[in-house]
């Protein structure tokens, strides 16, 4: 196992972590130390997360990660796995903040996850090896992901979440908050809704996180599309429907839907999550955009 | 005194020719059954001294010897109390031991001497007729079925008719060979309102013999669906209903009264189901409810409740079309070729996919409850289609009966497999690259799309045959274990 130890005073300690008010006094890497450093921002939320929540955390750590920024998460269920997914799926580089002995991989069933992230990043933790998981660790550890970044998104979290505690710390430190609006009915929203309230900024797609680090965003117009394609996209714009709905509302037959939806699933313009199709974060503002 | 009787042992779906010899010897009075008989077939001994009492014939008091050869074979069940009995009554002299010796005979005998059916009539009778008999002995109730393996069934009710026959002295009732069915009812597609797209992927997998997952939260209707598809499938040639009606006779569980099973079959075991009832199995194998479902349909509802080695269990059958039971004694193979339909809910608590609920499942019980789904398993299924919740305003309109979509499939069936266009294997590749799709889930893909060309008549494989195959693969959410 190679590991880095990384004391305060290094060189390479990242300087945006330094200015926590008790920045952990030694850092254990395992993987590459030098991307610490560069612009990076956090993806957090629930374990026990929706599927609207798996996709908005994939796609928008797809985007961010696309534009060149470090995608920070703590290798979590849920959300978490997702944005370390979504960042390694477009070749992007991702950083997971452990809770626990940096030997450890935690959940055990993310072990996998935690290879191929310290093959394309880092995996770091202010434990030596050996150090148990426990609850009281994973407050400290959230501290870590908000101090290593320039933003911060929550992308679902009930309330008294620890994924809001991560939100907090970013506050304290003045960086950056991003949530992204749920329904006002759901519980799993209830936190994001609520970071909304005190003032976080809303994520609506990843160019509110570009915009706001000074990041240049690629513009990216909508690819050629069939007839059929154009209005399914901009069926599906107005609210995610199933197959089923499609058709109806389009007359088209099942066939051809399937085969529609597929078109736009390959462009990466529409995502399917059980059994419901929904544009991807972006897609919205494509539509609205002169073509 | 000797005499002989024909009968057959059943091995799988085998039967095996069996010698039932009695001998009556001077000495104490007894009866003893030798030749490897099981406890079943050691019973024997008690149904036939009453079965000949009651039927008003003469147990001779004898030192009675049966036995039954070849002798290392087991014999199991109490289908040789009624070749037992006749030879007892043969080597008697009560009835002629030549007329005898032209027979086979198989049936249970009930203490008033009534003759009961057993398993495996059909497979018996057809083993009977390839040995040299013309004629076989059988219950009343066997005989339709014994008829159609091309024998003459002597349809017995009581041990006293068959040694009246034997003696020239009774006529048995004639059996048809072939008797109508009763046109027994089929659930109906036009009953189901709305759900298009599950409609049209129950039309692929009946016409390409593709395993199916209906995955979807509860009341959605995975399982009225999954119970129409037997109704779309093709039609069984007679040689397919004579195999399917082996295996279920073999088994025990032919509808009483009709003889052949002509209609593709449909089995649904209870999740709590063993291993064995499954794939088949026990001490004298017999078939599971995959052989059960040979050439017709097996569901498994609420897939992810079935015990975990019975579902691996599955995966020789899916891959092959036959079980292999292995004993010390030898092997037996039982055919499965079946279409596999598979329900789920998305998770244990059945909220996820129901946009109106919200699902409380922990982390970990979602986790443990998709992992008991193994990825090999899941890559049997070359579709899967998620069935959502249709609101009321929505359910949409009745589809076609099953009547025409079986037409459909059935000419889709006909056709030769069709050529893939250059275009479509493009898309196939750019697939694999942007979508989590592996190699073993493109070739899954390449052929449901050969059977979408083939439902809509056409010779080539074109993109949008491709682009709806793809629509149908595993979802994310199924395969990418978090």
């Amino acid at each position: 196992m190679e590991l880095t130890a990384l004391p305060r005073r290094s060189k390479l300690y990242p300087p945006l972590l330094a200015e926590l008010h008790d920045p952990p006094a030694q850092l254990y890497v395992r993987g590459d130390v030098e991307i610490l450093s560069q612009p990076a921002v956090a993806i957090v939320g629930a374990r026990s997360c929706s599927a609207y929540g798996a996709q908005v955390a994939r796609s928008v750590a797809g985007e961010l990660a696309a534009a060149g920024l470090i995608v920070v998460s703590g290798l979590a269920r849920g959300i978490d796995a997702e944005a370390h997914r979504g960042t390694l799926g477009v070749g992007g580089r991702t950083v997971a903040v452990l809770g626990c002995g940096i030997d450890r991989d935690y959940p055990r069933s993310h072990a996998e996850l935690a290879r191929r992230i310290r093959a394309e990043g880092a995996v770091i933790s202010e434990y030596p090896p050996g150090i148990e998981p426990a609850p009281w660790r994973f407050p400290a550890r959230n501290r870590i992901i908000s101090g290593l970044c320039a933003a911060t998104v929550v992308v679902e979290a009930r309330e008294r979440s620890g994924a809001l505690i991560t939100a907090d710390f970013a506050l304290e430190l003045g960086r950056e908050v991003f949530a992204v609006p749920g329904e006002i009915t759901s519980g799993l929203s209830a936190g994001t809704n609520d970071l909304l309230r005190q003032g976080a900024a809303p994520l609506l797609s990843a160019a509110d996180v570009l915009a706001a680090l000074g990041v240049q965003e690629e513009v990216r117009p909508l690819p050629p599309l069939s007839p059929a394609g154009g209005q399914v996209l901009r069926m599906l714009a107005d609210g995610p429907r199933d197959a089923d709905a499609v058709s109806r509302s389009s007359g088209r037959s099942t066939a051809e839907v399937a085969a529609v939806l597929i078109e736009l699933e390959l462009a990466g313009l529409v995502h399917e999550a059980e059994g419901l199709y929904r544009v991807s974060p972006g897609t919205s503002r494509a539509l609205g955009a002169p073509a | 005194m000797l005499a002989r009787a024909l009968t057959h042992a059943l091995v799988g779906l085998e039967a095996r020719p069996v010698e039932v010899e009695a001998h009556l010897q001077r000495g104490v009075p007894g009866f003893s059954i030798v030749g490897l008989p099981d406890k079943a077939c050691q019973e024997a001994k008690e149904r036939v001294r009453s079965g000949i009492a009651s039927a008003e014939l003469e147990w001779p008091l004898k030192r009675i010897t049966v036995n039954l050869a070849p002798a290392g074979l087991r014999k199991e069940g109490s289908g040789f109390d009624l070749p037992i009995a006749l030879a007892v009554l043969a080597a008697s002299r009560q009835v002629p031991p030549e007329r005898l010796a032209e027979h086979a005979a198989l049936g249970e005998l009930a203490l008033d001497g009534r003759v009961r059916p057993v398993p495996g009539a059909i497979v018996a009778a057809e083993a009977a007729r390839r040995a040299g008999a013309t004629r076989l002995f059988c219950a009343h109730e066997s005989a339709p079925e014994a008829a159609l393996a091309g024998i003459e069934p002597v349809s017995v009710r009581h041990l006293a008719e068959a040694a009246a026959y034997l003696r020239g002295a009774f006529d048995p009732p004639a059996v048809e060979a072939s008797t109508p069915r009763a046109n027994g009812h089929q659930p109906d597609l036009a009953d189901v309102r709305g759900q298009e797209r599950a409609r049209r992927v129950l039309e692929i997998a009946a016409a390409g013999r593709h395993n199916l997952l209906l995955a979807g939260p509860p009341g959605t209707g995975k399982t009225m669906l999954a119970r129409r598809l037997p109704g779309i499938l093709p039609r069984l040639t007679l040689p397919e209903a004579l195999e399917v009606t082996r295996i279920h006779s073999v088994a025990g569980v032919l509808p009483e009264g009709r003889p052949l099973i002509d209609r593709p079959p449909f089995r649904a075991p209870h999740h709590t189901a063993s291993t064995a009832a499954i794939v088949g199995g026990g001490p004298g194998p017999r078939p599971g409810e995959a052989s059960l479902a040979h050439l017709g349909v097996l569901l498994l509802d609420e897939l992810g409740e079935f015990h975990r080695p019975a579902l691996e269990a599955l995966r020789q059958p899916l891959e092959d079309g036959f079980v292999a039971v292995s004993r010390v004694q030898g092997q037996c193979v039982f055919p499965a070729r079946i279409r596999l339909v598979g329900t789920m809910n998305l998770c244990p608590c059945g909220a996820r996919g129901d946009p109106a609920v919200e699902c409380s499942c922990s982390p970990q019980r979602l986790a443990s409850y998709r992992e008991k789904l193994s990825r090999a398993l899941l890559d049997r299924f070359d579709l899967v289609v998620v069935v959502p919740r249709a609101r009321s305003r929505e359910l949409g309109a009745r589809g076609d009966a099953s009547e025409f979509v079986r037409k459909r499939v059935e000419a889709a069936v006909q056709l030769d497999s069709p050529q893939l266009e250059r275009v479509a294997a493009e898309l196939l590749d750019r697939a694999v690259d942007t979508l989590p799709l592996s190699a073993r889930g493109r070739a899954k893909v390449a052929r449901v799309a050969s059977t979408i060309a083939r439902l809509a008549g056409e010779q080539r494989v074109t993109p949008e045959h491709v682009a709806e195959a793809l629509s149908y693969r595993s979802p994310t959410e199924l395969s990418a274990w978090s």
